[in-house]
């Protein structure tokens, strides 16, 4: 097959610590270990990716929040310093990476005519957000590949998850139209954790494994349901049960990630392959992927 | 030697780049002037502000680098251009109010990494309230958890730091009033405010700061926050805190330099001094706490 098509998608959590841990020479502070399950998890991950050959990832985080619309990077080159507001002990990454202009713009323009508002982010000095920085960083460590950027819009703040959930799916139309337009081979990422409960303080060294747990048994349960219907390939599932699920785990699908996802690939009725779960500073974090049986 | 100046501004980036588009952007800017003329004739030798922009986590984090230099560009509105900054931070004021908050029961950190984002409201008032870093200032966090117990312990924390440091400061509110933005893009010149129960709230609070009365406003923040903000966070923090910073009373001269709207949002400019003449206090329903024990139900 020669046109453009989503080779792949992934359930791509973002938290910092995960780099943190990695050492890579990118990041500033250097850690003993920590969260290796979710870790090596991400390596598989990163490694079924690279066989399907892509030629670009698309990535939508919760971290760039725009209340105004979706947003999309179309400056062709970025290089600095990112460091995360929340936990700069952690994560202050020196990154050096490439936008699919063209494809930004392509998906930018389907979107905008399917009547959401959007708006191209043209500000050489723009920062790129750490979610997008953390997803692409350990699902391709190499940055060889030119990403798309999307940011979040906040409609869950604005109206509600099925609001929300309305422009997601438009926004999957666009970009499975203008990747398919593109010839390009696309993955898609889906930044976010599952439940997203912090705990509000931290330990003296942040990857003593020893106080890692999830926040509390029923953020735990609702992570569990949620994997396993991806699991068993239930994600219209999923889709539907997306405003209970934001609301009783808390959790960072308020970002649309997951749903544009799912929408982008036509909902998966297939299994997907679950990595890794963990909890990362007590929130619930699954690495999984999407590939389309003709794609494996 | 205490807090001797409060301030409450808008921190949208229209207010520092753009004035010039929209008559009460201009407004809002030439507030931001009157205020700082006032701040420059009060004594203050310290500038602390809290930004509802800048969200934090792990308890309560104070910006410690002693000389942050960025170029910084909102992430909503990064069309309106780039903002170079360079800030005089006050760490070793910043260390001893982490002391002190710890001391209270909250957790509380210190910053100073380069390169740490600070948020676009914090440079905005920075910039126009202080613009040749004549005072030291220190930024502090917005806990995302945290309600009002965390934020009122949190305001007494600072003002016990700054008595203990001996300093007279100006405390800065980074927050607006109604804070629906526009979900589209608008023409500047069609600017308003975003609906009519949003103006009238904010014309209230404006009232009631108007007459000097701040802890009267901070009791009403459940109120503010269920009628006229997005729900982003826990709660309206900001009148908790600078209430609780600045003593917990209604005995102030408050002057409102300006407030329109910008983006749909309620922009205001208001200046806070401690005076004799006064509202009276109030009986209020909730308690007045000094040490933070934890809060349940923050979620709710
Ligand atoms: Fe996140």
């Amino acid at each position: 097959m020669s046109t453009g098509r989503i080779v792949a998608g992934a359930l791509a959590p973002h938290p910092p610590h995960l780099v943190y841990a990695d050492n890579p020479p990118q990041n500033e502070p250097t850690s003993e270990c920590g969260w290796e399950m979710l870790r090596w998890g991400y390596e598989r991950l990163a490694k079924d990716i690279a066989a399907l050959e892509p030629d670009v990832l698309i990535v939508l985080s919760p971290h760039w929040q725009t209340y105004i619309g979706t947003h999309f990077l179309g400056v062709p080159h970025f290089a600095s310093k990112s460091v995360d507001p929340v936990f700069p002990n952690l994560f202050r990454y020196h990154y050096d990476l490439k936008v699919d202009v063209p494809l930004a713009e392509a998906i930018e323009e389907r979107a905008r005519a399917a009547g959401l508002v959007t708006k191209m982010m043209r500000n050489p000095d723009f920062r790129v957000d750490y979610g997008t920085i953390v997803s692409c960083h350990l699902t391709r460590p190499q940055w060889d590949l030119p990403i798309v950027s999307i940011s979040s819009c906040r409609a869950t703040s604005y109206y509600n998850v099925d609001v929300m959930q309305e422009q997601q799916m438009a926004l999957a139309r666009a970009t499975r139209e203008a990747v398919v337009a593109s010839g390009r081979r696309a993955v898609l990422l889906a930044s976010e954790s599952l439940s997203h409960r912090h705990f509000v303080t931290e330990s003296a060294v942040p990857e003593d494994m020893s106080n890692e747990h999830i926040t509390n048994h029923h953020q735990y349960l609702w992570d569990m349901k949620l994997v396993e219907m991806l699991r068993r390939g239930e994600s219209r599932r999923v889709v539907d049960l997306m405003p209970e699920f934001t609301e009783q785990a808390v959790s960072e699908s308020d970002s649309g990630a997951l749903t544009w996802l799912l929408a982008a690939m036509d909902y998966p009725d297939y299994p997907a392959e679950l990595y890794a779960y963990g909890s990362v500073i007590g929130t619930g974090n699954a690495v999984m992927s999407f590939i389309p049986p003709e794609e494996a | 030697m205490s807090v001797v100046h409060g301030i409450i501004g808008s921190g949208l980036p229209q207010i520092l780049l753009a004035p010039e588009k929209n008559p009460g952007w201009s407004e809002v800017r030439e507030g931001y002037e009157r205020a700082r003329e006032r701040l420059e004739a009060s004594e203050a030798d310290l500038l602390i502000v809290y930004s509802t922009m800048w969200p934090s986590v792990i308890g309560h984090q104070i910006q410690a680098d002693p000389e942050p230099e960025w170029v910084h560009v909102d992430e909503l509105f990064h069309d309106l251009g780039s903002i170079p900054y360079r800030f005089d931070i006050d760490s070793e004021f910043a260390h001893q109010l982490r002391e002190i908050a710890e001391a209270r029961g909250l957790q509380a950190r210190t910053i100073a990494y380069h390169g740490f984002p600070i948020d676009t409201g914090s440079v905005v008032a920075l910039k126009l309230l202080n613009p040749n870093n004549r005072i030291p200032a220190v930024i502090l966090s917005s806990n995302v958890y945290a309600d009002r117990a965390e934020t009122v312990v949190f305001g007494k924390a600072v003002r016990a730091a700054v008595e203990r440091a001996g300093r007279k400061a100006a405390v800065v509110a980074v927050t607006s009033l109604s804070n629906r933005l526009f979900t589209d893009w608008i023409d500047p010149a069609d600017d308003r405010i975003h609906s009519l129960k949003d103006d009238e709230w904010n014309q209230k609070l404006l009232e009631f700061l108007r007459a000097g009365r701040l802890e009267d406003t901070a009791q009403l923040s459940r109120q503010i926050h269920r009628q006229i903000r997005v729900r982003k966070v826990v709660n309206f923090k900001p009148m908790w805190w600078l209430s609780a910073v600045m003593g917990q009373h209604n005995n102030y001269t408050g002057d409102v330099h300006a407030y329109a709207p910008v983006h749909g949002t309620g922009a205001a400019v208001v200046t806070l001094v401690p005076s004799q003449a006064g509202f009276g206090d109030k009986e209020y329903d909730e308690d007045d706490v000094e040490v933070y024990a934890g809060d349940r139900e923050v979620l709710g």
